[in-house]
């Protein structure tokens, strides 16, 4: 049996970095932090790389299916004799998925900031900050234990903020990490819910052990909690759908979305580790751990069917209209990840009808790449043109061809062209909706083609348009460090698609087999093209066309643009009833109750010492007289107790 | 009531009174010569209880020692013929019921219990006796508290002279970096 | 001797002891306070002897201790009179009234 006991290492490498770059790089590594930053990820990378390749294709296989291996296992809090929390690392074909993706992409960002963040006075934080993150979230992946996973949840939270308000001068900068730590934070509290309520009914916080639990029709535990009903839905679809409250916050689902526009004001290569390629499925990955118990309550599943779709689309309406590239790309981001979701709505457990699970997988391995190369993509362009706003820019084809390659590459593979990777992800998504409702399937496929139309307009808006100002290039494309990112995402976007997930991560742990069905997925692909004909029809060349449609749609338009005026209801429940009503009364109570008894406690005892300092007279016959009067107390009480006892 | 008990209530009338009269009066060199009278009856008290080493290591040390430090000290701080000034009124029938009270409770605790006395020998206390004990080595014998009261001795004087000292010596200033003393020495020499 | 006994003798010494005991309270003079303290002492002793004499007419335990009080008190008389002269030359006064520092 092997050991994976080097495991252990993955995790820990990031987190020693950070300590180290943490401490000492400001005064004495500054120089050399980014070397050795990437560094410690190449070497994670490689060791994610060889877990994978020997769980994947040597001993993880037991009896056909890919089994749940426990790594190490160590207890830390024990609450009662049952439930305790124990540390721990569990392989099984998501975490070991994710843990290749996340070295990977964190090892890709890392290379990109040596040249992006060049000059950058707080070089050696940036570098601590990203360690930090990546081993968060390899800790979040590798988690035994649901309250493991809410540990790293929050440290993954905590590294977002740290890197969302980098540059905390901006004060925009710290007004967003700020909304998005809230915002998650909040959503976490219904995920604390949810995890009491599923460690209370099933005993334990173990993952292996819950999931077996509650998986079963005749356990006690699946009976108790299903039976166990509050305000008429039963306590295992509130703990599930709490659960994916919290996944929701993560993962930016409606209607807890809006931190992540505002994250955009973090540097662009934060934007593609975290909030593109990581941090942003971890929602979609807690589902996925818990999608057996998911399974059984038709409802959590509906729930996170209608909110990914939901989001899935308004997110596509609200990108047609933003001009801030990143904008563009947040929204984008947040439209896939309602893919990712609903794919996992949609699915059953096992062999076939696990369809939806191993799409969603399988997304989110292709969506890592081709999303963090777009953003790595849009932060090379930003680097040139110190501008975020679409605008600016035009013509880039010229100056920045490998860039423009990169891109083109990345928009065709998120618009599902064959045999670009995200065709093949998104086909069996649209399978696996086909499969189960037809309704879902409309709105996915009418989504496709409005994610093609925006990225393409953004695409043509960077680098076709206008012509491109001549004065624009300082400092030449990018360093190779930023080019060689570019070029190595690029191939994965390209080639992703064929790597076989299917017949590795899927709900049951038994390959599935797919193929591509030609009939079905003409269908998409031929909306898909309409789509990027539309685009280049509207944006190739710079036109009033797309100004009359725009005022032509009139106030919905303006819906649109505005994101649907969410922010702004949310500033108004905060300001006008959280505030005024809760906070402001709260506020007088301890002001003047809370702190007023204490101040009278202490001015009860001042005026009680300023009436007897008296005693302290200064003069000795004074103090003899009290001395004496003392003795002859004391003795009295002492011999007319004894005499009164004896 | 045979005369040693008429000898014993003068003698104790002569200690009261004279003690009285020391705490009440308020001319202080009279105060200082009834404390020279309690002293004496106390001796005289101890000639009585036939304890004569005694009574005269009292007169020679209390009435010929103490008593004349405390004129000696009398005559360097004030003029002894004025009138000292009366304490307070609350303070003195404060006082006065306070050690009434206190007097009252120890006479009553001492009336009531019974003294049983350890053997009826007669009280024999030979100077000889008194000297052999004080240097014996033996379990009751006090050669080393008699050690220990000579060293207190010596640091009582030692601390005598330095408290009453007129100025400070040289080099003992407590503030680094005055250095007067040798000033002012040279001005009270 | 027989007519008197020992709580006769006690009986004296106690009224010494408060006699200096209201001495010690009421008096303003240091001096005067001093001679309070002497009185005590005496009657401290005076107890001492009287019960060796009555109660252990064996031993000499009690007349050692009124030849070490003795000694004591001498000594202690004599510090404290040069505490008084150190304290008249700073205030010039020897009543204990006006040696207040120590006030609130």
């Amino acid at each position: 049996m092997n050991s994976y006991a080097y495991i252990t290492l993955i995790p820990l490498l990031p987190l020693i970095t950070f300590v180290l770059l943490g401490l000492f790089g400001g005064k004495y590594l500054k120089a050399s932090s980014g070397v050795l930053g990437t560094l410690s990820i190449l070497i994670t990378t490689l060791l994610s790389w060889y877990t994978a390749w020997q769980y994947f294709f040597i001993s993880g296989k037991t009896g056909g299916a890919y089994q749940q291996i426990i790594a190490l296992k160590y207890t830390w809090l024990q609450f009662s004799p049952n439930i305790s929390i124990d540390m721990g690392i569990l392989l099984d074909p998501i975490s070991v998925m994710m843990i290749a993706v996340v070295s990977f992409v964190s090892l890709m960002v890392h290379l990109f900031s040596l040249g992006y963040m060049k000059g950058e006075e707080r070089f050696a934080t940036y570098y601590a900050f990203l360690s930090l993150f990546t081993f968060s979230m390899l800790g979040l992946v590798l988690a035994a234990n649901i309250f493991q996973i809410y540990i790293f949840w929050e440290l993954v939270g905590v590294s977002s903020f740290l890197l969302i308000g980098f540059y905390f001068e901006k004060p925009s900068a710290v007004a967003a990490s700020k909304k998005a730590f809230i915002i998650t934070r909040f959503a976490d509290l219904g995920f604390l819910i949810g995890i009491l309520i599923l460690a209370f009914y099933s005993g334990t916080l173990d993952f292996g052990v819950l999931i077996n639990r509650l998986t079963s029709l005749q356990s006690p535990e699946y009976v108790s909690i299903s039976s166990a009903s509050f305000m008429g839905a039963s306590m295992l679809t509130w703990g599930l759908v709490l659960v994916f409250i919290g996944g929701a916050g993560k993962s930016a689902m409606f209607p807890l979305h809006v931190w992540l526009p505002d994250a955009m004001e973090g540097p662009t290569p934060v934007s593609a580790l975290i909030h593109a390629a990581t941090m942003v499925v971890a929602g979609v990955f807690l589902v996925a751990r818990l999608f057996p118990v998911f399974s059984f309550n038709s409802s959590a599943l509906q729930v996170v069917t209608f909110t990914g779709v939901f989001s899935a689309l308004l997110a596509a309406i609200i990108a047609c209209t933003q001009t801030d590239i990143k904008r563009v790309l947040a929204f984008s981001t947040m439209s896939q990840i309602g893919f990712m979701m609903f794919a996992l709505g949609v699915s059953g457990y096992g062999g076939e009808k696990g369809l939806g699970y191993m799409a969603s997988m399988f997304h989110l391995f292709t969506h890592a790449f081709f999303k963090s190369l777009l953003f790595l993509c849009a932060g090379a362009v930003i680097h040139v043109i110190h501008s975020n706003d679409m605008k600016d820019m035009g013509g880039l084809r010229k100056i920045m061809p490998l860039t423009h390659m990169s891109f083109l590459i990345a928009c065709l593979a998120i618009s599902g062209i064959p045999p670009f990777s995200g065709f093949f992800s998104k086909e069996e998504i649209l399978l696996a909706a086909y499969r189960s409702s037809k309704m879902v399937y409309a709105v996915a496929v009418m989504t496709s083609a409005l994610t093609a139309f925006y990225m393409f307009r953004l695409y043509y808006s960077i680098f076709w348009s206008k012509e491109a100002r001549t004065d624009a290039l300082p400092h030449g494309e990018g360093t190779g460090s930023m080019k060689i990112t570019l070029v190595i995402l690029a191939v994965c976007s390209l080639f992703g698609g064929f790597v076989p997930i299917s017949s590795w991560v899927t709900s049951d742990g038994f390959p599935l087999k797919t193929q591509i069905d030609f009939g079905f997925s003409i269908w998409p692909v031929l909306l898909a093209v309409t789509g990027i004909a539309l685009a280049t029809y509207l944006y190739k060349t710079e036109n009033k066309k797309p100004q009359q449609i725009a005022s032509s749609l009139g106030g919905f338009y303006k819906l649109a643009y505005q994101k649907f005026y969410i922010d702004e209801i949310y500033l108004f429940i905060t300001r006008k009833i959280i505030f005024n009503l809760i906070g402001r009364p709260a506020a007088w109570i301890d002001k003047h109750i809370i702190d007023g008894f204490m101040n009278l406690l202490a001015t009860i005892t001042e005026k009680i010492s300023w009436i007897i300092r008296g005693i302290q007279s200064g003069k000795v016959q004074n103090y003899a007289l009290y001395f004496f009067g003392g003795i002859i107390g004391l003795a009295a009480l002492f011999i007319y107790l004894t005499h009164n006892a004896s | 009531m045979n005369t040693s008990a008429i000898i014993f209530y003068v003698i104790s009338a002569i200690i009261l009174g004279a003690g009285i009269l020391a705490v009440t009066t308020r001319r202080i060199f009279r105060a200082a010569v009834f404390l020279l009278f309690s002293l004496v009856g106390v001796a005289g008290l101890y000639f009585w209880m036939e304890v004569e080493f005694i009574a005269a290591v009292q007169v020679i040390i209390y009435a010929g020692g103490i008593v004349v430090l405390i004129i000696f000290s009398i005559f360097l701080t004030q003029k002894s013929g004025d009138k000292m000034p009366k304490p307070l009124k609350t303070r003195t029938v404060f006082s006065a019921f306070s050690v009434l009270f206190g007097f009252g409770f120890t006479y009553n605790l001492i009336r009531h219990h019974e003294f049983i006395p350890d053997s009826t020998q007669s009280f024999e206390v030979r100077v000889s006796d008194i000297g052999t004990q004080m240097l014996s080595t033996t379990k009751s014998g006090y050669v080393l508290p008699f050690e220990v009261v000579s060293i207190l001795l010596l640091s009582a004087m030692i601390g005598c002279i330095v408290i009453a000292m007129k100025s400070k010596p040289a080099g003992l200033s407590v503030e680094k970096g005055i250095r007067q003393p040798e000033a002012k020495i040279k001005e009270n020499a | 001797m027989q007519d008197i006994n020992l709580s006769h003798i006690l009986f004296v010494s106690t009224a010494l002891f408060f006699i200096g005991m209201f001495g010690l309270f009421t008096r303003r003079n240091m001096i005067t306070m001093l001679m309070s303290v002497e009185l005590i002492l005496n009657s401290v002793n005076i107890n001492f002897i009287a019960f060796n004499k009555y109660l252990y007419p064996d031993k000499l335990d009690g007349v050692f201790f009124a030849i070490f009080i003795i000694t004591i008190a001498a000594a202690e008389a004599a510090v404290a009179i040069a505490i008084i002269i150190n304290l008249y030359r700073s205030h010039h006064s020897i009543d204990v009234e006006d040696a207040s520092e120590m006030k609130y």
